[in-house]
C-alpha cells in the first residue's frame, strides 16, 4: 500500500542497517538516543499537520493523543540525555527518516477530508509498526546504558498502544 | 481477585450495616505503572470506590467496555469512580488499549 510506504521504508531501513550493525558496530547510544528522538519528533510534525487538516474527531483525539505522548516521550529523552551527558549524534538512519517524513508530509499535504484522514491514519499505523520493531530488534538491544533500554523499553510499550490505537481508528475508513 | 481487596471483611461487614451509604465504602486502589494496571483484576463491592494512580509519565484512561465510565488520568494525578452496579467490568486505555483490567462487583 502507498501509505505504508513511509513505514516500510524504515523498517527495511532498519533491518539493513541492523545486519550492518551486527557486521560492524552496533549503533551507539548517542545514536540511539538521536534516531528514537527523531521518530518521535516526526509523528509529532504528523500529527501537528493532522491537526491543522482534519475535520473528524476520532483523528483529531488520536492527533492530540499523539502530540502530547510523544512530546512526553521525547520530554524524558532529553532529561535523560542531559544527566548521563550524553549528546545524540546525528546518524544516516535519523537523516533518512527525516527525509522520508517530510515526503510523507508533502504528499499527506496535497489530500483532504476522508482521503487525508484515511492516508493520516494508515500511515500512523505503518510508522507505528516500523518504528516499534526497530525498537524490539535493533535499538533496545544495542542500547548499552539501563537507563536508557528502560525509557526505550517503555516507549515500545507506549507506542503499541499506539499501534492499536491507529487500528482502532484506521477500521472506520475501511 | 478477593485477595486484592483491601480489608474485604470490613468492607462488607459496613456495606451491611449501612446499605447505600456512600461514605461508608471503601477504596480499591490500582496503580498505573509502565503501560499496566495493577493488579489487572480486582474485586469491589457496590458503592465502593475504585481509585487509579497513575505513576507513569503519559496521560492514560480508564474506560469502561460497556460505557459505564471513562475516567482519563494525567501524568501522576489520582482519579476515582464509584462503581454503582453488580457485574464484571472491563476496561482499558483508550489511547493505549494493550493496557486492559477488570472489576467485579458484588452487592
Amino acid at each position: 500500500m502507498v501509505f505504508a510506504r513511509i513505514g516500510c521504508a524504515f523498517a527495511a531501513l532498519l533491518v539493513a542497517s541492523g545486519m550492518a550493525f551486527a557486521q560492524e558496530a552496533k549503533p551507539t547510544d548517542p545514536q540511539i538516543a538521536h534516531i528514537a528522538y527523531t521518530a518521535g519528533q516526526i509523528d509529532i510534525e504528523a500529527a501537528q499537520q493532522a491537526l491543522q487538516k482534519s475535520k473528524n474527531k476520532d483523528v483529531i483525539a488520536f492527533a492530540k493523543n499523539m502530540e502530547q505522548d510523544h512530546k512526553a516521550v521525547n520530554d524524558q529523552a532529553l532529561a535523560l540525555v542531559k544527566k548521563l551527558n550524553v549528546t545524540p549524534e546525528d546518524n544516516d538512519i535519523s537523516r533518512s527518516l527525516s527525509k522520508q517524513a517530510a515526503a510523507k508530509r508533502a504528499e499527506l499535504a496535497k489530500l483532504s477530508g476522508a482521503a487525508f484522514d484515511k492516508a493520516y491514519i494508515d500511515n500512523e499505523v505503518a510508522y507505528h509498526k516500523a518504528v516499534n520493531s526497530a525498537l524490539s530488534k535493533t535499538l533496545i538491544p544495542s542500547a548499552s546504558n539501563a537507563e536508557l533500554k528502560s525509557l526505550l523499553m517503555t516507549g515500545l510499550k507506549i507506542f503499541e498502544g499506539h499501534e492499536q490505537h491507529a487500528e482502532h481508528v484506521a477500521a472506520e475508513f475501511k | 481477585m478477593r485477595r486484592d481487596r483491601i480489608g474485604p471483611t470490613l468492607g462488607a461487614l459496613l456495606v451491611a450495616l449501612v446499605p447505600g451509604a456512600a461514605g461508608a465504602a471503601e477504596v480499591v486502589a490500582i496503580r498505573i505503572e509502565k503501560l499496566a494496571f495493577t493488579p489487572a483484576e480486582v474485586s469491589a463491592h457496590v458503592g465502593d470506590a475504585v481509585e487509579w494512580r497513575n505513576d507513569d509519565f503519559v496521560t492514560h484512561t480508564a474506560t469502561a467496555r460497556d460505557g459505564s465510565w471513562d475516567v482519563t488520568i494525567p501524568p501522576h494525578e489520582s482519579r476515582r469512580v464509584v462503581v454503582k452496579a453488580e457485574g464484571k467490568f472491563e476496561y482499558f486505555c483508550k489511547f493505549h488499549p494493550n493496557m486492559v483490567g477488570r472489576i467485579s462487583v458484588q452487592r
